[in-house]
Parts: structure tokens; C-alpha cells; sequence
């Protein structure tokens, strides 16, 4: 038997003992994940400076403050989550018990990405424990040094049993994807995607895939250009472009592409000096197959700001392309790394054909100072999620949902959707065996008269919730009637 | 270029001209289809009858009704779903416009089933058409009657936005080649895991609704008169034809012969004596299955019925006893009018029963004792779960209709439906006003900025908590207000009594 195997056959016999099914244990897991992100700071910013030489602030800004965020969200409102849903009742199910009673799914699989290593792998993680799975997590073997440090230090704060971590290549995951699972949870590319989702068929195994694509990024003529070139600029170059929902590429008139440039160089500047190279704020491309794959992306488009690289190093410079062409090499797939080409179009017409030719992406960007063209253009075009006037901080926030659609992937997660999205989510339908004589009008043999009382119950609307606040409203006016009354004639 | 290839670019050249977007316009369409099921009843129950021997009033209460129900909630309820949904502010967002926008996908593929042809095939159309999409329905083949009267729905749908492509295997494989944005399938789990693999290719959405073995437990301590009554009505409806018939019963010895009493009253009484010459006792769908059916008796004790007439397809409604869970009728989803009994020991065996295998999409649980059914749900998984009757959860709108693990993926029903053919997309429309905020996460990164971060993004202040104490204290301040008015009115009356 593969070591696979084993990991996930260990998983599900320590699912069966039903020992995740408590909310205090999951919850005593998670607060565990909680105390190994905290106490464990210094091992995870070594790994990750290894692996994409992140600064040391950049871990918790952009790593662990999240997950944190996520895990305290997740211990505070478990019970909400999983309690059971009354669902409103119709005249059929008057005295009934009816609701929707979330359930753990079984064994998860989650496999990470090298971007945001802990982010992308850990933060799935949180539902899957929420909703009282078990978990085989599988990191990327591309941030291989964050990888060893999940693989050390995971075990020694949660159940190993029901949350082992399974490290390796496209061999171990192909062997992992031989396996059974209940959902797969997978972030990373459209190609790989293809291959998860066609392994999980074998099992009829539902899945989650976060991918990406060319988010694409337009700036109004009527806005704030300052303002929005430095959030841009910050949402581009962070990670050294290495984000599934940095702003891509950009859309403008041809009449602003000269300040867009102006600012986003001036703001290059101010967050990472004269010398980004220097700079500790300042990362790396993860390895040189990506270094390279970024260099031959250059190819046939002008330089307007940096370009300077070196391959030793895996250093590019925050780079600025002007007057990208559609058909550039640039724009033929998803950057993922600190190459911003400006593309001009004439308006937001234009934009928004550009964007609908395209595959639907993970984000859209709009900045302008015209709420009226920010709709038009979420209403005329689809993304997985929008975001006007800044870039990736939708993200981070928990009450709205994070996935994509098309080709930028399916499902989603982050705070109660990612509960949702990894629980069974149950209907229930408690009737008792009183009340016969009702369910004459569905019993053989079927008249007409039989019909039309089924007509009239099925068909039938009325609005309880509805009733009841009017049955409210009413008694409160009838209330202070009375004491307005009893004001008068005392 | 295949007629089906073809159908699918016109209905996405459609889809892109933008027709499906206004509400008015899926409002239109969906009281056509309501205008179809009514104006064309008499075809499709002359249809039903002559696939699956359905009477006319049957067809209409287990296949129209439904349908009807669903068409006329989304109608009234579209501009709800289909309006921008907010959600939870935070510190960052306070002054932000956060919500979620639900859009169309774009091409829908459903795949209908033949054992309720147009509820299964065109109930999954409603929830399309309200999300706003375009769709291709591909009804099946084998309740082909019915197959081609939905050939009708062009004259009522717009032809162009909503397709009807019919056809065998080889048609349904070409349509699985083309590209859409959602595919859903009802059948069984083998074709299943075909269009799992097939929208991989494109990376397609599915969702699955399949079968299994719906199990059905009847405790010792309940009205049995009345629990074989529902469980009779649910196996034996369509001849067992349904995805959540009870496929079998799960019952003590001591209350097997009861059981078996009890059902055979409730078959004499809804069927009468000679089900076979009553118009409300349906067929087998065809020779094949019939012939599958039969060969599921081989080993057991046949307790009631059993008899059968291979040239009408037809099988009497028909009870196995002392079942043993290695014979045959246990290996597959029956899917006809045979019911297995075996006995278990208890709460306890059932439960393990049912675990050892594959999850089903109903679980039916007969019991007085809400102990017994507490536990059987927090033991268990399926899809759903049924408490004292068989069936009629499918009918109630406000519960997702769906199953878990091998009996699907994906849920529908209501304003499920709605949701499962959307994109439900978040939107954060932000202001470049407040850029001081942002400076906390720009680099150069210090410790400074960093506390700030942890601020913002750690501190939870629960907005709604927050308003929901603002309005009990303006509450509890008129109250006080109209109390000392009434105070102060009464003292005055009796200081000006006094004088």
C-alpha cells in the first residue's frame, strides 16, 4: 500500500470513530491551528523567505493575520453554522418539524499553491475542520521549503490522524488523486484542474477549484488617478505579481496612459526605493522555469518603467509595458508575475467587449468616480468576484464569497461559505403519523375531486412569515391604541 | 457541423445577444412554459400513459402539479432572488457598498430522466430560466413519448435561447463534447461519472441528481397501520420508479408479519385485487428493465405479489421476506415495484446497515419516538431525510433537493434552483477617498503599520449587534415616553380633581 493510501485510509477510519463530529473537539483543533500560526511565526516567515523571499512583515500582512482572522471568525460562530436551518413552512408543513441540518462531508482532500502557501492551503483547512471532516493536506512542492515546515510542525498541533499532511510531487498527487474523497479542494491552474476534475469523477467526487486568469483592471478617465495607480500598483506588485487576483493587465484611454504610467512609477518608487533589488519588501519569482516563462512574455512589447532582471537571483523588477497590443505575447496568458502591460481602448465599450472576448476571470477591477458606469459595467460583464476602486481586498473579507466562474473555477469559500461549501447541507422533513385523513387526496385510486385538493395545497401560497408580522404589526397598533384611549378618557 | 453542435451555438449566439437578462423577459418565458404544461396537458398525459401507463390524474398530481408550484413561485418571487444581496459590513467596509450580485452562467445542459420525464427535465429548466440563462434539454430517449412532445416547447419558449435536442447515446455524447456553463443530469451513477468526465474537459459545474438505495426503517414503536399506508403509496407509485422510492425496509422479526399485513391491505386497497386491469397501477418502462427487475426476485422469499406478464411489462406490486443483505435485490437500486424486508435488531443494526453502504439520496425513518429519529439523522448521512412518510419532501420548495456522494452533487428546488444555475458574484464597490486608511499596508513594512493591520483586520465589531441594540433603546424610550405621558396625564387629572 503507497504511503498515500495510507495517509488517507488512516484519515477515514479516524472520520468513522465520529470523534470529529463534536463542536468542542473541532474547535480545540482549530484553536490549535490558531496557537501553531502564532507560536510558530518565526518558522513560517524562514520558510517563506526561502521560498519567495518574503519579508518578515509580509507574512503576517499577507499570510497569517488572514488565516487568523478566518480561524477566530470560524471557533466565535461554529454553533451558528452548525446548527440546524428552520426553512420557512407552507400549509402542507404546518405541524412539522422542517429545517436543514449541516453535516460533515467525510475525508477532504486539499491541495495548496506556492503563491500564498498558507493562505491557500490552510484556509480551506479551516472549513473542512469547521464542518468536521478530515483533511489529507497536500501542499505545493514548489514553496518546498513551507511545505517541510507543514509537514514538521502541522502534526504537532493537530490530530495526525485526521489531518495528515502528504507531501510530493505530480507522482504522490496523482497517486493522492487515485484515492477516494468526499471533495477535493484544489487552488492552482486550469490545466492541473482538468486532470483533478476527471480523477474525481472516478469517485463522483464533487470539487472545488480555485484557478485564475487574466484579471483584468480599468481606469476611468473620471477618477482619482493618484489615488488609484497606488492601490493598483500595490494590488500588481505585492508578491511580486504572484497573486491569482492581481490586477493582470490595465484598460485606459490612450489620453491618461501617459500619467497612469507616471504614477505607477512614482508609487514603485515609494514602496520599494530607487533599487527594488535592495529592497526587503521586494520578492522573488519562485523559481526559474517561472523567471524564464516571465522573460519570453516581454517579447515584441515597450518597456516603459523597469525590466531590469537577473536570473541568478530570480529578480524582475516592477515593469510597466505601454501600448500592449490584444495579440502580444503578454496578453496570451496569465501573467503571475510584475509585468503590468496598459492596453488602450477607446472607453468602456470597449472595455467591456475587450473583457467579455476573454475567458470570464477571477477579478475585475474598475476604478472611476462614476457609480453609473461601475454598474454598467458589473452588469455587462461576469468574473468571479468585482472590485471598484482598489484591488485585492475583497479577498479579505469574510462575509463575501471567494471563487471563481468559468474558467477562473467553481465553488467558494472563506468564512460560512467555506463551512457550506464542505458540509452536506441536509434537508430534513419531520412529519408525525397523525393528520391521515389529509393524505387521502394523494392515495390511489386518483379522482378529480382528489386532484383538486391536492391543487388547492400544493398550489396554494400563503406567506407565513409574512402573516406573522402583520399579526404583529397589528397588535402593536391595537396596543397603543389602547393607551392612547386610556390617555384621553382618564 | 452536428445538428447538436449546432443547437448549442445558437442557443449561446443567443445567450450572448443579452435577451435572457431583463427579468420581464424570463418572467414571459416561464409563464409560456406554464401556458405549455396547460395547453398541451391532454398530449402530455396521453404521452405518460403510453410510456409509463401513468393516468391522466396521476400524471397531473405527481409530474404537472409540481411543476406548476415551481413556475408560479419563481414568477413571483424573481425579482427577490434576482435583486443584489448585502451582506455583513466589517471596520474596513463600513463605508462600502458590499454585496452579492447573482448572474446567469450562460449555456445550461439538462439531461432529463425517463421515470418522470417532465417534472425531472423541466423543473431544472424553470430554475435556468429564472437565473437567466440560455439552456439545451435533452430529454431521454427511453420515455420517448413524452421525449417528443417536448419537441412542442418551441412553439411556446423562445427557440432560439431554449433548445431541444432529442436523441439516443451518440447524440448525448456529441452534446457532451461542446462547451456550456453548467450541465444538469439526473439518471443514474454510471452515466453520472461519464458527465462528471466529460465536463472536466471544459471545466464545467455539474449537478448530479442520481440514486442509490433509499433505505426505510420502521421502528417497533409506531402507528404501523399508518406507516405502511405512506410507505406503501411511495414504493409502488410509477411501479417503484422514482429516485426516492423507499427501496427497501429495514424492521424488527417480531413486527416483519404486521408489516407485511399492513401492505398488503394498503396494495388491495389502492390498486384493488387485480392491479394489473387498474388504471392507476403504472408499467415498466420497457423489456430491459423489466427483465433486470424479474431476475432481482431470484433467491428470495416473494411474501406478496410476484406476479408478472412480460408482453404488458408488467409486475404486480410485489414484498420480499426474510431478505438476506447478500441476495440479489440488494446489490442495485430495485427501481420497481419490489420491497425487500430484512430484519435487524434494533436501532442500532439499522444504522450500521445503512453505513456499510453507499449514501442514499432519501433516508426514511418511521417512529413515535423522536429519540429514535434524533439519532438516526446524527448517525447517518443522505441526501435528505423523511420522518414518518415517504415522498413528499420533493414538494416543499424551501428545502434543497439533492444528494451526497455517490447519490449526486449539486441541489435544486425553489430558490436552490435559482442559486445552483447562478453566479453569485461578490461585489465590493469601494470610494478613493480615505487613502490615509490604506497607508498601514503599503510598503515599506513596519511594526507600526503592522499593529494597525491587526486592528482592522483582528477586531470583530458586530455591526448588526450594534443596531439591533440601537433600536430596542429607541424602543424602550417611547415606551418610557408614553408611560410618563399616561403618568403625567393621570397625576394631572387628579391634581386638577383636587382642585
Amino acid at each position: 500500500m503507497s504511503r498515500e493510501q495510507k495517509a488517507v485510509e488512516r484519515a477515514r477510519k479516524a472520520f468513522l470513530t465520529g470523534r470529529s463530529k463534536s463542536l468542542e473537539y473541532r474547535i480545540t483543533q482549530l484553536k490549535n491551528l490558531l496557537r501553531f500560526v502564532r507560536e510558530r511565526q518565526n518558522e513560517i516567515a524562514e520558510g517563506l523567505k526561502k521560498d519567495l523571499r518574503r519579508s518578515e512583515f509580509g507574512t503576517p500582512l499577507y499570510e497569517t493575520l488572514g488565516l487568523e482572522s478566518e480561524i477566530n471568525l470560524a471557533v466565535r460562530k461554529l454553533k451558528d453554522w452548525a446548527a440546524p436551518r428552520p426553512v420557512s413552512k407552507s400549509m402542507m408543513t404546518i405541524s412539522d418539524q422542517v429545517y436543514i441540518q449541516p453535516e460533515p462531508l467525510g475525508v477532504v482532500l486539499v491541495i495548496g499553491a506556492w503563491n500564498y502557501p498558507w493562505a491557500v492551503t490552510i484556509g480551506p483547512l479551516i472549513g473542512a475542520i469547521a464542518a468536521g471532516n478530515a483533511a489529507v493536506i497536500k501542499p505545493s512542492e514548489v514553496s518546498s521549503h513551507t511545505s517541510k515546515v507543514m509537514e514538521d510542525l502541522l502534526p504537532l498541533y493537530l490530530d495526525k490522524e485526521l489531518y495528515p499532511v502528504v507531501t510530493g510531487g505530480v507522482t504522490e498527487t496523482q497517486e493522492l488523486l487515485k484515492q477516494r474523497f468526499d471533495h477535493i479542494f484544489y487552488t492552482g491552474n486550469g490545466t492541473v484542474a482538468k486532470i483533478i476534475m476527471e480523477a474525481a469523477a472516478k469517485h463522483l467526487t464533487p470539487s472545488t477549484l480555485e484557478l485564475g486568469g487574466k484579471s483584468p483592471c480599468y481606469i476611468d478617465n473620471n477618477c482619482d488617478l493618484a489615488v488609484a495607480c497606488r492601490r493598483i500598483a500595490w494590488g500588481k506588485y505585492s508578491n511580486c505579481g504572484q497573486t491569482c487576483i492581481a490586477p493582470d493587465y490595465i484598460l485606459c484611454d490612450p489620453s491618461i496612459q501617459d500619467r497612469v504610467i507616471e504614477e505607477i512609477k512614482k508609487n514603485i518608487k515609494e514602496f520599494y526605493t530607487e533599487d527594488p533589488k535592495k529592497c526587503l519588501d521586494y520578492g522573488r519569482i519562485i523559481n526559474e522555469r517561472h523567471f524564464k516563462r516571465l522573460m519570453a512574455l516581454l517579447e515584441g512589447s515597450s518597456v516603459a518603467v523597469g525590466g531590469e532582471n537577473d536570473e541568478s537571483e530570480c529578480y524582475i523588477a516592477p515593469t510597466v509595458l505601454r501600448d500592449v497590443k490584444p495579440d502580444a505575447k503578454v496578453m496570451q496568458e496569465e501573467i503571475f508575475g510584475p509585468l503590468l502591460p496598459v492596453l488602450t481602448v477607446s472607453g468602456a465599450d470597449e472595455a467591456i467587449k475587450f473583457i467579455n472576448q476573454r475567458e470570464k476571470p477571477l477579478a475585475l477591477y474598475i476604478f472611476s468616480s462614476d457609480n453609473k458606469l461601475i454598474k454598467r459595467m458589473i452588469a455587462e460583464t461576469s468574473s468571479g468576484g468585482v472590485l471598484a476602486n482598489d484591488c485585492l481586498m475583497h479577498f479579505s473579507v469574510s462575509s463575501l464569497p471567494f471563487g471563481g466562474v468559468g474558467n477562473s473555477g467553481m465553488g467558494r469559500y472563506h468564512g460560512k461559505y467555506g463551512f457550506d461549501h464542505l458540509s452536506h447541507l441536509r434537508g430534513c422533513l419531520i412529519k408525525q403519523l397523525k393528520m391521515e385523513g389529509v393524505n387521502k387526496m394523494r392515495y390511489p385510486p386518483h379522482t378529480a375531486d382528489k386532484l383538486g385538493w391536492a391543487r388547492f395545497f400544493i398550489l396554494k401560497h400563503v406567506d407565513f412569515g409574512s402573516l406573522g408580522r402583520m399579526a404583529l404589526l397589528a397588535l402593536l397598533v391595537v396596543f397603543v391604541a389602547v393607551i392612547l384611549q386610556r390617555n384621553y378618557t382618564d | 457541423m452536428s445538428r447538436e453542435k449546432l443547437a448549442v451555438q445558437q442557443a449561446r449566439k443567443a445567450f450572448l445577444t443579452g435577451g435572457s437578462k431583463p427579468l420581464e423577459y424570463r418572467i414571459k418565458q416561464l409563464k409560456n412554459l406554464h401556458r405549455f404544461i396547460t395547453e398541451r396537458a391532454t398530449d402530455i398525459t396521453n404521452a405518460l400513459r403510453k410510456d409509463l401507463y401513468k393516468s391522466e390524474n396521476a400524471t397531473q398530481m405527481f409530474e404537472i402539479l409540481g411543476l406548476e408550484g415551481e413556475i408560479n413561485l419563481a414568477v413571483s418571487n424573481l425579482a427577490e432572488w434576482a435583486a443584489p444581496r448585502p451582506v455583513n459590513k466589517t471596520l474596513l467596509t463600513i463605508s462600502d457598498d458590499v454585496y452579492i450580485q447573482p448572474e446567469p452562467l450562460g449555456v445550461v445542459l439538462i439531461i432529463g430522466a425517463w421515470n418522470y420525464p417532465i417534472a425531472v427535465t423541466l423543473q431544472p429548466l424553470v430554475g435556468a430560466i429564472a437565473a437567466g440563462n440560455a439552456a439545451v434539454v435533452k430529454p431521454s430517449e427511453v420515455s420517448s413519448h413524452t421525449a417528443k412532445v417536448m419537441e412542442l416547447l418551441p412553439l411556446y419558449l423562445d427557440p432560439e435561447m431554449y433548445k431541444v435536442v432529442t436523441g439516443g447515446v451518440p447524440e448525448t455524447q456529441e452534446l457532451l463534447k461542446q462547451h456550456f456553463d453548467h450541465i444538469f443530469y439526473t439518471g443514474n451513477s454510471t452515466v453520472g461519472k461519464l458527465v462528471m468526465e466529460a465536463a472536466a474537459r471544459h471545466l464545467t459545474p455539474v449537478t448530479l441528481e442520481l440514486g442509490g438505495k433509499s433505505p426505510c426503517y420502521i421502528d417497533k414503536n409506531c402507528d404501523i397501520r399508518i406507516a405502511c399506508r405512506r410507505i406503501t403509496w411511495g414504493k409502488y407509485m410509477n411501479c417503484g420508479q422514482t429516485c426516492i422510492a423507499p427501496d427497501y425496509i429495514l424492521c424488527e422479526s417480531s413486527i416483519q408479519d404486521k408489516v407485511i399485513n399492513e401492505i398488503q391491505k394498503c396494495i388491495q386497497e389502492f390498486y384493488t385485487k387485480d392491479p394489473k386491469s387498474f388504471a392507476d397501477y403504472g408499467r415498466i418502462i420497457n423489456q430491459r428493465h423489466f427483465k433486470r427487475i424479474m431476475a432481482l426476485l431470484e433467491g428470495s422469499t416473494v411474501a406478496i405479489g410476484g406476479d408478472s406478464d412480460e408482453s404488458e411489462c408488467y409486475i404486480a406490486p410485489t414484498v420480499l421476506r426474510e431478505v438476506a443483505s447478500g441476495s440479489k435485490v440488494m446489490q442495485e437500486e430495485i427501481f420497481g415495484p419490489i420491497l425487500p424486508i430484512i430484519t435487524v435488531n434494533g436501532l442500532n443494526e439499522a444504522i450500521q446497515f445503512i453505513n456499510e453502504r453507499e449514501k442514499p439520496l432519501a433516508l426514511y425513518v418511521f417512529s413515535s419516538s423522536s429519540k429514535v429519529i434524533k439519532q438516526m439523522i446524527s448517525e447517518t448521512s443522505s441526501g435528505a431525510l423523511l420522518a414518518n412518510d415517504c415522498l413528499v419532501h420533493f414538494t416543499i420548495s424551501d428545502l434543497p433537493f439533492g444528494g451526497v456522494g455517490n447519490s449526486g452533487t449539486g441541489r435544486y428546488h425553489g430558490k436552490y434552483g435559482f442559486d445552483q444555475l447562478s453566479h453569485l458574484r461578490s461585489c465590493l464597490i469601494k470610494k478613493l477617498n480615505m487613502e490615509g486608511v490604506n497607508q498601514m499596508r503599503y510598503p515599506p513594512h513596519t511594526t507600526e503599520k503592522l499593529r494597525w493591520a491587526r486592528v482592522f483586520l483582528l477586531k470583530q465589531v458586530n455591526l448588526a449587534r450594534w443596531r439591533q441594540m440601537a433600536q430596542v433603546a429607541m424602543l424602550v424610550a417611547l415606551a418610557a415616553f408614553v408611560v410618563k405621558v399616561r403618568c403625567f396625564s393621570l397625576s394631572f387629572s387628579y391634581i386638577y380633581e383636587l382642585f
